[in-house]
């Protein structure tokens, strides 16, 4: 066992096992001059960090199942209540009430549900069919002001892979808005808490601002 | 305003280094993949694919060590294909920093590879590569061993195939078109967009710009990938972006 180094003062990837945090650990390295990154799965580490990064991808269950067999669910909800915190794809939707994919609950952060874009909806202004998974650059409408737009032209296009979106009950947390068969919510904000589906990592300049405006920001 | 269609530069890469010749200005280096990823990067390529044609196995692990330098330098996505037989495999080129595995033998050899890859880690990391030949008017197969054997599997049932085993996207391309720089094979990359939910990207036979174009508008992909039109500098990234644009095709510029 290697003792648990502490991330004080640290900006901290929370490590559940689900796949590969290589991108986003590298991109807020590139934007955090001489602040520490860590990839971390302790919760004492994610306590202890100055602000955290909650990612994911894969399927939403398998992440909420191993939030919770690792232990991590109160320190990730003890850190979006008291510190900044970067929630991406997964790491958005999960904290969300509930979500369809797998029809399991989330972690309740944001009052709503995470919804399977619907089959009905997937055809573009000419008619053609629209694929799932939503992938590829898509436009972010930024539809309120927000510090974690701050340089980023209003509509840059963001790297988006996902099949589902989130759905909040309250929309005034709505900061960012983008068009894939239907209007969808893709960035909330509330507080301490920025959360956004697409992968700021994988969306060159603009995505790196984004990271860059996280890394500095002060809620 | 919507989705943009991608534009995906890809790289044969043999023991680190690139195998077609590229033409860049004032590039250091002009085999070394990653500053040619990054010189794509800057010109506004999507996505980057590496092809690791490597053929003997004991420098296989070098496109891991190009897959780091390269994920710790662009950040775009990267996909990376080449002799990916296992889970194991997929899980490594992962780690290194590929967002997106890309297999084709192996899978046609193995499927239940996908089923069990895309439980592991995802349908939106496993691409299934499809390399496809004409065998009658809207007819194709699909030929595996770098086009050398026929499987005698009609085209569009494995496109169907490998989406219900969970992969994420298609990377098509025409055996009959490769290499002959007289664009793709439309027909093949409608049949195949028009039959499945993922994304497709249509691959093989890019000569110019229109090509480019015409795999989008009357092929119906929703990426399109080329090698020699950027690698010998006759086009870059941008200048086929804003060719597409003109033609009302929805680009990130």
């Amino acid at each position: 066992m290697t003792t648990p180094i502490s991330g004080k003062g640290a900006i901290v990837v929370i490590d559940y096992g689900m796949g590969n945090l290589r991108s986003v650990w590298q991109a807020l390295v590139r934007v955090a001059g001489s602040r520490t990154v860590l990839v971390s799965a302790d919760p004492a580490v994610v306590e202890s960090a100055e602000r955290v990064v909650f990612p994911g991808q894969g399927a939403m269950p398998d992440c909420m199942r191993e939030i919770e067999a690792r232990g991590l669910r109160s320190a990730v909800l003890n850190a979006a209540r008291t510190k900044p915190f970067l929630g991406i794809c997964i790491g958005q939707q999960m904290l969300f009430e509930h979500s369809e994919e797998g029809n399991v609950p989330g972690l309740g952060v944001f009052k709503g549900d995470v919804r399977r874009f619907p089959a009905d909806k997937m055809n573009d202004d000419a008619g053609n069919k629209l694929k799932v998974p939503h992938m590829g650059w898509n436009e972010v409408r930024q539809v309120l002001k927000h510090p974690l737009w701050n340089g980023i032209t209003d509509g840059s296009r963001f790297y988006f892979v996902h099949s589902y979106h989130v759905d909040p009950a309250d929309k005034t947390c709505v900061v960012g808005t983008t068009d894939y068969g239907l209007p969808f919510t893709s960035a909330v904000a509330r507080d301490n808490i920025f959360a956004i589906q697409c992968h700021p990592e994988k969306s060159a300049a603009a995505g790196l601002a984004m990271l860059a405006n996280f890394v500095g920001w002060q809620p | 305003m919507g989705l943009a269609k991608r534009i995906i530069p890809c790289l044969d890469v043999t023991a680190g280094r690139v195998v077609k010749g590229t033409n860049f200005v004032d590039l250091r280096d002009a085999g070394d993949p990653v500053e040619i990823a990054r010189r794509y990067d800057e010109q506004g390529a999507d996505e980057v694919t590496f092809l690791d044609i490597t053929a003997s196995s004991d420098q296989r692990d070098i496109i891991l060590h190009i897959v780091e330098a390269c994920a710790a330098q662009v950040f775009i996505p990267l996909t990376v294909g080449g002799g990916v037989r296992s889970v194991a495999d997929v899980r490594r080129l992962l780690n290194a920093g590929a967002d997106k595995v890309s297999m084709n033998t192996a899978a046609v050899e193995n499927p239940d590879l996908v089923a069990e890859a895309s439980a592991k880690v995802g349908n939106q990391c496993i691409v299934v590569a499809i390399d496809a030949k004409q065998q009658a008017p809207d007819a194709w197969q699909v030929f595996t061993h770098g086009g050398r054997k026929n499987t005698g599997i009609d085209a569009v049932a494995w496109a169907r195939r490998v989406q219900a085993l969970g992969a994420g996207e298609i990377l098509l391309t025409s055996m009959d078109r490769d290499g002959t720089r007289n664009g793709f094979d439309l027909s093949l990359t409608r049949a195949i967009s028009g039959a499945v939910d993922i994304p497709v990207i249509a691959s093989g036979g890019v000569g110019n710009l229109q090509h480019l174009a015409d795999g989008v508008s009357t092929g119906h992909a929703d990426a399109v990938l080329a090698a020699s039109i950027f690698h010998f500098g006759e086009f870059t990234v941008r200048e086929a972006k804003e060719y597409m644009r003109k033609q009302g095709i929805e680009v990130r510029l």
